[in-house]
């Protein structure tokens, strides 16, 4: 599938004189795509943005007569000490999920890379099963590995010795609660990430491995000198993917502490949602969300460059 | 790295992989003295179904059923059509456009539906769409649309032109070549990207969640499941039963496409 390295094109047709005018049959066939595309995402990403210049509020929302206050709203949200907040907490928990993810999933793609076949086998087995887990499901099962009195986390630390963590009420700590959410993340997230890093390792020529090893280059030597620079593209592609899809995370979040113990696990998902949704300021959660996106054009704009940049590579 | 540091790596990858799923069916099929017991067993010593009777007996536990299936396969039935239509536009016909739509098709992808919460809400209260499964649906379609027309194209692209047009030499229309020649062998992608479109609506939730308010009964599983508490209060026998009921189709899907998951759909998602 080529973006913009586009495959030639054969005239797919006997040319008749017919055809040679401006056909209608392939702006057709499209109609119904841009139709949706127009109400469905246009339209509301469009709602959002006029939102975000109104007032609205509750009574705005039952009457439908809301009033243009310009830019009031995002002045509003950026002055607001706990908006920046929640940008560094969105910010410290991207980094910290998306170094885990990358390290943790270079290391499995390498393993897997090393193994035989029947254990090669049984781990892509393992990751996949955990790819085919829905968020939801998930996250009910995380929150019962870590409840406080019959969760087997507790269990396990206790037996290791860890008194302290005897009945230990894990969602009730800010902390904690953040240490759990990134590890469902980043346990959900590498199997993506390891399988594609893993496929494309195994693309990359066995000659220059066995100049490397010739040279007596050890592994790191082999891995920074070689297969890094060698798939260089890749690793940006799936890092900017995972950089995107740990800043929009919201249902892992919502459903097991809706941001809270406090704030401690608001991101700025979590935060427009509140905001909206609890306050039922919807002006200042569409300003949030506009925000939010404005981030992500970032970290997509990145990825739309790293896909260019892999399309003329291959 | 030692073979035997490999081995015992590989090993611990695949139980941290496979743990929480394995606990979570283990769970479901614990008597509830064994779930209660102050040292956990890891393996089965007996089974019992009483959970899944639990939870199948769980007020509206067929509806939720119900209303999750239809808005997926609702969902996924309206973009599999919409979606051919555009694929066959952009794999097999030279129209002035068909950059810019491709591009159009791929940004789509990326929507970032988490920060368009507050607007669909906001339209659907106005349109009087709130707590309908039609509203729903609508948004499953246009999540699934993108994708759905990429991947095809894809596998569009992998049915040589040269069948049509013999076939079209033959004597057949352009219709009947689609029909006769194209459409059977694209009847396998034409599974596979359904059955993934599939699986992200039956998964979704915050959209479930903030759409359907009023009539708890129009709720889908995931919504549902969310709130295990107020339905199972602590019987986590009955929650992880109910959940591994959730994650089956998934599962059973994910079976049947075993061999593309891996390859093709890694590959499609990346590119996508």
């Amino acid at each position: 599938m080529t973006l913009l390295a586009q495959r030639p094109v054969r005239a797919t047709a006997p040319a008749t004189p017919r055809r040679r005018k401006r056909p209608i049959l392939p702006y057709l066939l499209i109609a119904p795509t841009l139709l949706a595309t127009a109400y469905l995402l246009l339209y509301p990403l469009i709602r959002n943005v006029i939102i975000s210049l109104q007032e609205f509020g509750l009574p705005q929302l039952v009457r439908g007569d809301a009033e243009f206050v310009g830019l009031a709203n995002y002045a509003r949200v950026l002055s607001d000490p706990e908006f920046w907040a929640v940008v560094r907490r969105t910010l410290w928990f991207t980094a910290i999920n998306v170094v885990l993810i990358m390290v943790l999933s270079t290391l499995v793609a390498l393993l897997l890379v090393r193994l035989n076949k029947w254990l090669r086998l049984l781990v892509m087995g393992g990751l996949v099963l955990t790819w085919a887990t829905p968020i939801i499901a998930a996250t009910t099962v995380f929150q019962w590995l870590f409840q406080s009195r019959l969760g087997v986390v507790n269990w396990a630390l206790v037996t290791l010795g860890f008194e302290e963590y005897r009945d230990y009420t894990w969602f009730a700590d800010g902390e904690a609660t953040f240490g759990i959410l990134v590890t469902l993340i980043v346990w959900q997230s590498i199997p993506f990430a390891a399988l594609s890093l893993y496929a494309a390792m195994i693309t990359v020529p066995q000659e220059l491995y066995e100049a490397a090893r010739i040279d007596g280059a050890g592994a790191w030597r082999v891995f920074s000198t070689i297969t890094f620079p060698v798939l260089r593209a890749m690793f940006g592609l799936i890092t900017c993917l995972e950089v995107i899809w740990v800043v929009k995370a919201f249902v892992q979040i919502w459903v097991i502490s809706q941001g809270g113990p406090g704030q401690a696990t608001t991101t700025l998902p979590v935060y427009a949602f509140q905001v909206a949704q609890s306050l039922q300021r919807y002006d200042l959660g569409a300003a949030v969300s506009m925000l939010m996106v404005v981030l992500l054009v970032l970290a997509l704009l990145a990825y739309f460059r790293e896909l260019y940049r892999q399309e003329r590579e291959s | 790295m030692s073979r035997f540091a490999r081995t015992t790596a590989a090993l611990l990858v695949f139980v941290i992989s496979v743990f929480p799923v394995y606990w979570m069916v283990l769970t479901a099929f614990k008597p509830t003295k064994d779930i209660q017991s102050a040292t956990p067993t890891f393996f089965p010593a007996a089974v019992t179904f009483d959970h899944f009777g639990t939870a199948i007996a769980a007020k509206g536990f067929f509806s939720f059923w119900r209303n999750s299936l239809l808005v997926a396969g609702g969902a996924v039935l309206l973009s599999l059509v919409i979606a051919l239509l555009a694929a066959f536009a952009i794999a097999r016909l030279r129209w002035k456009g068909r950059r810019a739509f491709v591009l159009m098709v791929f940004v789509a992808q990326m929507t970032p539906w988490e920060a368009l919460l507050i607007p669909v809400y906001v339209i659907a209260r106005d349109t009087g769409m709130l707590d309908t499964l039609w509203m729903l649906t609508l948004v499953y379609f246009m999540m699934t649309l993108p994708f759905t027309i990429v991947t095809l194209r894809g596998f569009l692209a992998a049915i040589p032109v040269d069948l049509e047009e013999a076939a079209q030499v033959d004597g057949c229309s352009r219709g009947q070549a689609f029909r006769r020649v194209v459409f059977p062998l694209l009847a396998p992608g034409l599974l596979a990207t359904s059955l993934f479109g599939f699986i992200t609506a039956w998964n979704e939730f915050a959209f479930a969640n903030v759409l359907i308010i009023k009539d708890q009964d129009d709720r889908t599983l995931p919504v549902w499941l969310s709130s295990f508490n107020n339905t199972f209060g602590t019987d986590w026998g009955a929650t992880m039963a109910a959940s591994t009921l959730f994650m089956l189709p998934v599962l059973l899907i994910f079976v049947v496409l075993q061999g593309r998951v891996t390859t093709g759909i890694v590959g499609g998602a990346v590119k996508g």
